[in-house]
């Protein structure tokens, strides 16, 4: 069955072309483009979960060697031989020349052929699954809330092509798929995010989304050639075999693999929104929910954590961008999440929120636990997708009003969206035993034990605060919206959010549309699924601490799944899935000979280590840890609750007691208006300067030219005028007037004297006639 | 004296029928002449129109006088100097007939026929 895999990303592509194409010509009804939307996605959703199941589970599994499509590939871009120009394996060789040698690069032996190919694999697997699964939730949420809309067709077309592009990314076989994939989706992001785009503010939010992430694009890119210039090829299988041959590069120094990955992390930082790019997504929610929630929550965003994943072997050479990469997520956690506290937008809540659980991931993956931060993409995908997804069915209900402080005690009004919302809540707070609470507890954990580089413990404490912010600032969400006093008195409507001069009134729901509501089957059935997931989807990446130091389950467990993915850097080898003690590398140097196996790099001051030297027992350590977290979560959840449903005012006289900290937060750091005024505007400085440059120098210099043929052509003008026809007119005439007085003597008018010449030449003729006969 | 008149008659029968040529070219001589003077030196457009006549009965005359000439000597053809002087007396009068409406055309345009008055074609 995995042979069809080619099949998930051309159903999204055929469901959007019909739709996209035809829709409006035949004018689709709305059921019909829905059902084909779907229908595809459900179909690629359903070829998926065979294919990994055929993959991974069936007697003649493969896992877990990749599967790559070779039978229905095709050689996309032939480009023949290219020169290894980058790396230990550049074939070099040297040549004499006139007796000097002469070092000339070889072409590489193979030549460079891009093949577009799919690849199953453990890593694909799990993204295909959540991209096609969380996707058909949205997809089915969407036919309900953009009910009504115009370009309904529209919207179902772009989120087609949007799936086609995001599995293109996580399915193909190479760099340069994965590229088209990015940029795919990348586009996809700014049509959507655009959708409204009679609407200032998503033009400009689209706009931005597009050029921020160009930014990391370019990094991206580079990464690219340089993986193509160092292995000679962009397939997987090639550059990640090769790349583990090289050197680790630890702290401080700086070679070919830090490069790469320094490329790699730019790109990822664009999609994913990390510190420094992370602007754009704030603004991109803009867009309608169901993309908020499937390309700005779930999905595109994950995808720099794909990417990192993917190429963990070069990322682990470089000791010091492992380093950056932990920084940079730990750093965006914090700063999201103290964002998050202060707004009052609920979808900008969400959004800076899920730039601070993609900070989670990122440092996930820069202590070295890609594993973890995989499953911390899953779980996210899961409870994210279905806060955004009740979001939605909150604006939805409230008849578009985005602003929590106009809400309050919906729960009355919308209880399967307030219950399902109540798992996500849990999930993300980390509360035992939803989702969240496994993959951030792993994550914190790794952070606190890492021996991959130094500085973990201050990883570790800067997401533990983070992790509290986000109890807290999600309890806040839940409070202002669901609990609480009812604030929206008059029940007017309000017109000025999420597309409603576009909408048509909901016809089905005039007669009471002065209070909430809740949203119809279609909408509330993807949030009871996602809410399933959202509380169950944990146990696949369950804490050894549970289960007596062993990742059991088998395959089921993601850890085992994952790990032939991953390198590791200990035992210079991939790991091996299935068996416990080789997997978790880290926790087997502590246990057994943490000071006679010296670890690849020093790494300093270890949280984790110091403390189980007092305990002298792991899970113990892992335990104490464990309680921590829930301890934070706790307290977070339990400071929400007393300043928005305990004591309500206090919220407000904590903002003016901190105000300068409440001012930044709720300013955003004045990020946009500091790249605003660095970068935006100097752009727009340098585009006059360059628009001055041309309007005047550029267009001078043809102007002027204009201007000089002008002048020489007036010079030589006056000079024939004047000079040549003067010198002609000057001697003709002089000539004529020489010659005339003596012609027209001749010319007396006197018809007398005509005639008398007349009579002469008879004369003198009749004289020669005469004369002749003599 | 009465045979001095018939001598007289007879030579001038003879004179009749055998007209000496060279008087005939004489006076047509003298015609052309007269007309010619007058063309060259009369003022009077109507003049010059008459002089102009004047030359063409010259020639008219040449032709008849030829013409009994060669009809008394009986070689040629005599008839073809009569044709001739016909054709011209036709010419004459027709080219009088458009010279008369150039003169008055004239007179009523610059009212004068003085040659030397009219003298446009001067430089």
């Amino acid at each position: 069955m995995y042979k069809y895999i080619w099949l998930v990303p051309l159903l999204p592509l055929a469901g959007a072309a019909i739709n996209g194409i035809f829709g409006r010509w035949f004018r689709f009804s709305e059921k019909l483009i829905g059902g084909i939307a779907v229908g595809s996605v459900a179909l690629a959703f359903l070829i998926s979960l065979t294919a990994v199941f055929s993959y991974g589970f069936s007697g003649n599994a493969l896992w877990p060697s990749p599967y790559v499509t070779t039978q229905t590939a095709f050689t996309w871009i032939p480009a023949g031989a290219v020169k290894q120009t980058l790396g230990e394996t550049s074939e070099s060789t040297t040549i004499s020349v006139a007796n000097h040698p002469v070092t000339v690069a070889k072409p590489h032996a193979s030549g460079l052929n891009i093949e577009w190919s799919y690849q199953l694999d453990p890593l694909s697997s799990i993204f295909m699954l959540v991209v096609t699964g969380v996707g058909l939730c949205i997809f089915v949420f969407a036919t309900g809330y953009m009910h009504g809309e115009t370009g309904f067709y529209r919207f179902f077309a772009y989120m087609g092509l949007f799936m086609f592009s995001m599995l293109v990314l996580v399915m193909g076989s190479n760099f340069v798929m994965m590229f088209v994939g990015w940029e795919g989706v990348g586009l996809c992001s700014y049509l959507l995010i655009g959708y409204y785009f009679n609407r200032t503010e998503a033009a400009n939010a689209s706009r931005k989304a597009f050029i921020t992430n160009r930014v990391g694009d370019f990094g991206f890119l580079l990464a690219i050639f340089a993986v193509i210039a160092t292995f000679g090829s962009a397939q997987y299988a090639d550059v990640v075999s090769q790349a583990a041959g090289y050197p680790v590069e630890t702290l401080g120094h700086w070679g070919l693999m830090s490069w790469i990955a320094l490329g790699l992390m730019i790109g990822a930082c664009g999609k994913s929104a990390q510190f420094p790019l992370h602007v754009w997504l704030p603004d991109a929610m803009a867009g309608p929910t169901p993309v908020s929630a499937l390309i700005h929550a779930a999905t595109m965003v994950t995808a720099g954590l794909y990417m990192l994943t993917r190429t963990n072997v070069i990322f682990q050479h470089s000791q010091t961008m492992m380093l950056v990469v932990a920084l940079i997520g730990a750093f965006t956690a914090i700063f999201a999440a103290t964002i998050g506290i202060t707004q009052n937008d609920i979808k900008k809540v969400l959004a800076y929120s899920t730039v601070s659980q993609l900070g989670f991931m990122f440092l996930a993956c820069g202590v070295g636990a890609f594993v973890i931060g995989i499953f911390h993409v899953m779980t996210h995908a899961f409870f994210k997708a279905l806060m955004f997804l009740g979001a939605g069915s909150v604006i939805h209900g409230m008849h578009h009003e985005q602003d929590m402080r106009k809400m309050g005690n919906l729960k009355k009004y919308m209880p399967y969206t307030y219950w399902t919302f109540m798992a996500g809540w849990l999930a993300i707070c980390g509360i035992i035993p939803f989702s969240g609470f496994w993959s951030k507890d792993e994550i914190l954990w790794n952070a606190a034990s890492t021996t991959q580089i130094p500085l973990g413990w201050l990883v570790w404490l800067v997401g533990t605060i983070a992790a509290t912010c986000t109890a807290f600032y999600m309890t806040r969400l839940m409070a202002m919206t669901f609990w609480g006093k009812e604030r929206f008195p008059g029940h007017e409507h309000s017109m000025e959010h999420e597309g409603h001069a576009q909408k048509k009134e909901h016809g089905t729901h005039d007669h009471h549309a002065h209070v909430p509501h809740e949203s119809p089957k279609s909408m509330w059935m993807p949030l009871v699924v996602l809410a399933i997931l959202a509380t169950v989807g944990g146990f696949v990446g369950i804490s050894t601490a549970f289960t007596g130091g062993a990742h059991v389950g088998g395959r089921m467990n993601i850890v085992n799944w994952l790990n032939p993915v991953i390198w590791n850097p200990t035992t210079k080898q991939f790991n091996v899935g299935e068996t416990p003690h080789a997997t978790e590398a880290t926790t087997e140097k502590k246990t057994d000979s943490h000071v006679t196996e010296t670890p690849a790099h020093d790494t300093g001051f270890n949280l984790a280590h110091t403390i189980e030297e007092k305990l002298h027992s792991e899970t113990l350590t892992e335990w104490v840890f464990i309680l921590i977290s829930l301890i934070v979560a706790g307290f977070g959840i339990a400071l929400g609750l007393l300043f928005y449903i305990k004591s309500p005012n206090l919220a407000d006289v904590w903002a003016a007691r901190l105000k300068p900290l409440y001012q930044a937060s709720y300013n955003k750091y004045w990020i946009d208006e500091f790249f605003g005024l660095t970068v935006t505007r100097r752009t727009m400085d340098l585009a006059r300067g360059v628009f001055a440059f041309d309007s005047k120098v550029v267009d001078g210099a043809v102007n002027g030219s204009a201007w000089l043929t002008r002048l020489t052509s007036r010079i030589t003008g006056n000079t024939d005028k004047y000079l040549v026809d003067g010198l002609v007119n000057a001697i003709s005439a002089f000539v004529v007037r020489l010659m005339s007085p003596i012609v027209r003597a001749a010319q007396t008018g006197l018809t007398a004297n005509y005639a008398l010449v007349m009579v002469i030449g008879l004369l003198v003729a009749v004289a020669l006639y005469f004369f002749k006969s003599f | 004296m009465l045979l001095q008149e018939a001598g007289r008659a007879a030579t001038a029968l003879e004179g009749i029928k055998h007209p000496d040529l060279s008087k005939f070219l004489v006076i047509s001589a003298i015609l052309l002449i007269i007309g010619i003077a007058g063309v060259l030196t009369r003022r009077n457009l109507l003049v010059i129109f008459m002089s102009i006549e004047l030359i063409l009965n010259a020639a008219n005359l040449n032709f008849i006088a030829f013409s009994r000439y060669l009809e008394d000597t009986g070689r040629g053809d005599p008839l073809a100097g009569q044709v001739f002087t016909v054709f011209i007396i036709v010419v004459a009068a027709a080219e009088a007939a458009i010279g008369l409406g150039i003169v008055i055309a004239l007179y009523r345009n610059r009212e004068t026929i003085w040659v030397d008055e009219i003298d446009l074609m001067k430089w």
